[in-house]
């Protein structure tokens, strides 16, 4: 459903993305992992067209999307760090976008309700604590009930009820056929969540499998432990 | 288009419930107010007006501007995850900035003009202040977002957007001075003339005075200007060199903003 084919990038002299190519699973929940500065961020923003990749392919369904942008219909995106026009109230944020996405809303009294929204729901974005920011933005994630979900640290920030709500949410999405992917440094949530696992290091894909490969190819009985011995850059990949 | 004007309504409703424009408003509707209360005759009442307009609006235009690209960073890559096109954006950006500052400075002064009871001796000079401040509105801000779009740091940016408004409105009356009295001995004033054109603001002053017809504040550029073009041409070369200012960097802002990494 979603391939990217030989994507390059650099900022300046600095090469984040070396030759990325890969193809997300339908239906399923991918976990892009990686060190800081490994490129997640980079790669999510180049299939959403926030960046332009110097070089390569992007295709959703058999589609290059470099350049289109009616696409991103199709497409709910939670960033890492949330924000809006401070003037605006919740409720005016959720119009505009429903007004911009020309999409009505489907299910956001249930999406307000899990993520303990409603007393927000009149106030100013200014006035709004990280946290319950990032809950907007979750919720504008998935309010249009898109086919392809993405995902970035959706739980860094939330409170433990909200956290658990929207992983539950996000298993629900996945079991309706959506595509999900998402980045954590949150080992747990990850093994709770995904389904295949995309390992980055220095801007190359250095693992693309499920998460049951990683572990075992890493003699790690645990996720975290894998990871990390893997991150390791005398691990030796065979 | 539709977009365009979906994100211009947003950012209209955004701009004005901020301080700012409350501030820039009542700004000009005070100082207009005081203006032509004290001031027996019109004409200079708007000249005075001019002389503040000349440098108050390239300030505040390009440092609001840049400011609100960068403030706008995150809104820009929310929207732009939303199935929208870069240019509506920009348009609606730049649109959702510069009218409501435009309009704040126009509806203050003519307010100003109209609580003040005025004669109306002098509509056609206020009409021609106003059309000015709005152009000079349009120009800078749209320097204001090049400028914005191309730096990515914000110090650097709104560095360059100091400086340059610095250049334009302060150090550019000097460099004109210093060039015609260090070459005072040879034909230059086609140079000056040359020179004259590529500042806003000083067209925009050219272009008022040249309305105005008043030739002994024409100041040494409006005076070669007039005696180079005349009046009527003058007008029409000042007022088309002032939409190039605001066409170029608008477009090369344009290309900028479809290629830059969120």
């Amino acid at each position: 459903m979603i391939e990217l084919k030989n994507i390059e990038k650099s900022f300046g002299k600095y090469q984040v993305l070396k030759d990325i190519s890969l193809n997300i699973e339908p239906g399923k929940i991918t976990a892009i992992v990686g060190p800081n500065g490994s490129g997640k961020t980079t790669i999510i923003k180049s299939i959403l067209g926030l960046v332009k990749p110097d070089k390569g392919e992007i295709l959703i369904n058999n589609k290059s999307v470099i350049k289109e942008h009616l696409y991103r219909k199709d497409i709910g995106y939670m960033p890492q760090v949330a924000s809006f026009p401070d003037n605006l109230t919740v409720t005016e944020v959720f119009n505009m976008i429903s007004d911009l996405r020309k999409q009505s809303v489907n299910g956001n009294a249930n999406l307000i309700n899990i993520l303990q929204l409603e007393s927000e729901m009149n106030k100013k974005i200014k006035t709004l604590s990280g946290g319950n920011k990032q809950k907007v933005s979750a919720c504008i994630a998935l309010m249009f009930d898109p086919k392809i979900i993405i995902l970035d640290e959706p739980t860094a920030g939330l409170d433990p009820v909200a956290s658990a709500n929207l992983k539950k949410k996000i298993i629900e999405q996945r079991d309706a056929g959506k595509t999900i992917i998402l980045t954590s440094h949150i080992m747990t949530e990850i093994e709770e969540l995904s389904d295949n696992i995309l390992f980055l290091i220095e801007g190359k894909i250095v693992f693309d499998g499920t998460l049951k490969n990683l572990v075992e190819l890493s003699g790690q009985a645990k996720l975290e432990n894998a990871i990390a011995a893997m991150m390791d850059k005398d691990f030796k990949w065979n | 288009m539709e977009l365009i004007f979906k994100i211009i309504k947003f950012e209209f409703s955004n701009a004005l419930r901020s301080k700012w424009i409350l501030f820039y408003f009542s700004f000009f509707l005070i100082l207009s107010f005081l203006m032509f209360n004290f001031e027996d005759e019109t004409g200079k009442a708007v000249l005075s007006l001019m002389n503040i307009v000349l440098i108050v609006i390239p300030l505040v235009s390009i440092i609001f501007g840049t400011m609100y690209v960068y403030n706008s960073n995150d809104y820009i890559q929310m929207v732009l995850c939303q199935p929208l096109d870069r240019k509506s954006l920009y348009f609606g950006l730049y649109l959702g900035n510069a009218i409501p500052l435009a309009l704040s400075f126009v509806v203050g002064i003519l307010a100003g003009f109209i609580f003040t009871g005025a004669n109306t001796e002098g509509i056609a000079p206020i009409l021609i202040l106003t059309i000015n401040g709005f152009a000079l509105t349009l120009i800078f801000t749209s320097i204001a977002f090049l400028t914005a779009i191309k730096f990515s740091y914000k110090a650097k940016g709104l560095g360059a957007s100091i400086l340059i408004w610095l250049m334009l409105a302060v150090i550019y009356d000097g460099l004109i001075l210093f060039v015609t009295y260090f070459f005072r001995d040879y034909p230059i004033e086609n140079i000056i003339l040359g020179i004259s054109l590529i500042n806003p603001i000083d067209l925009a002053r050219i272009f008022f005075i040249l309305d105005f017809n008043i030739s002994a504040l024409m100041g040494y550029t409006g005076a070669l200007f007039n005696k180079f073009f005349g009046t009527s041409l003058g007008v029409l070369v000042s007022s088309g060199l002032l939409i190039l200012w605001f066409v170029i960097p608008f477009l090369f802002g344009l290309r900028s903003f479809n290629k830059k990494d969120f």
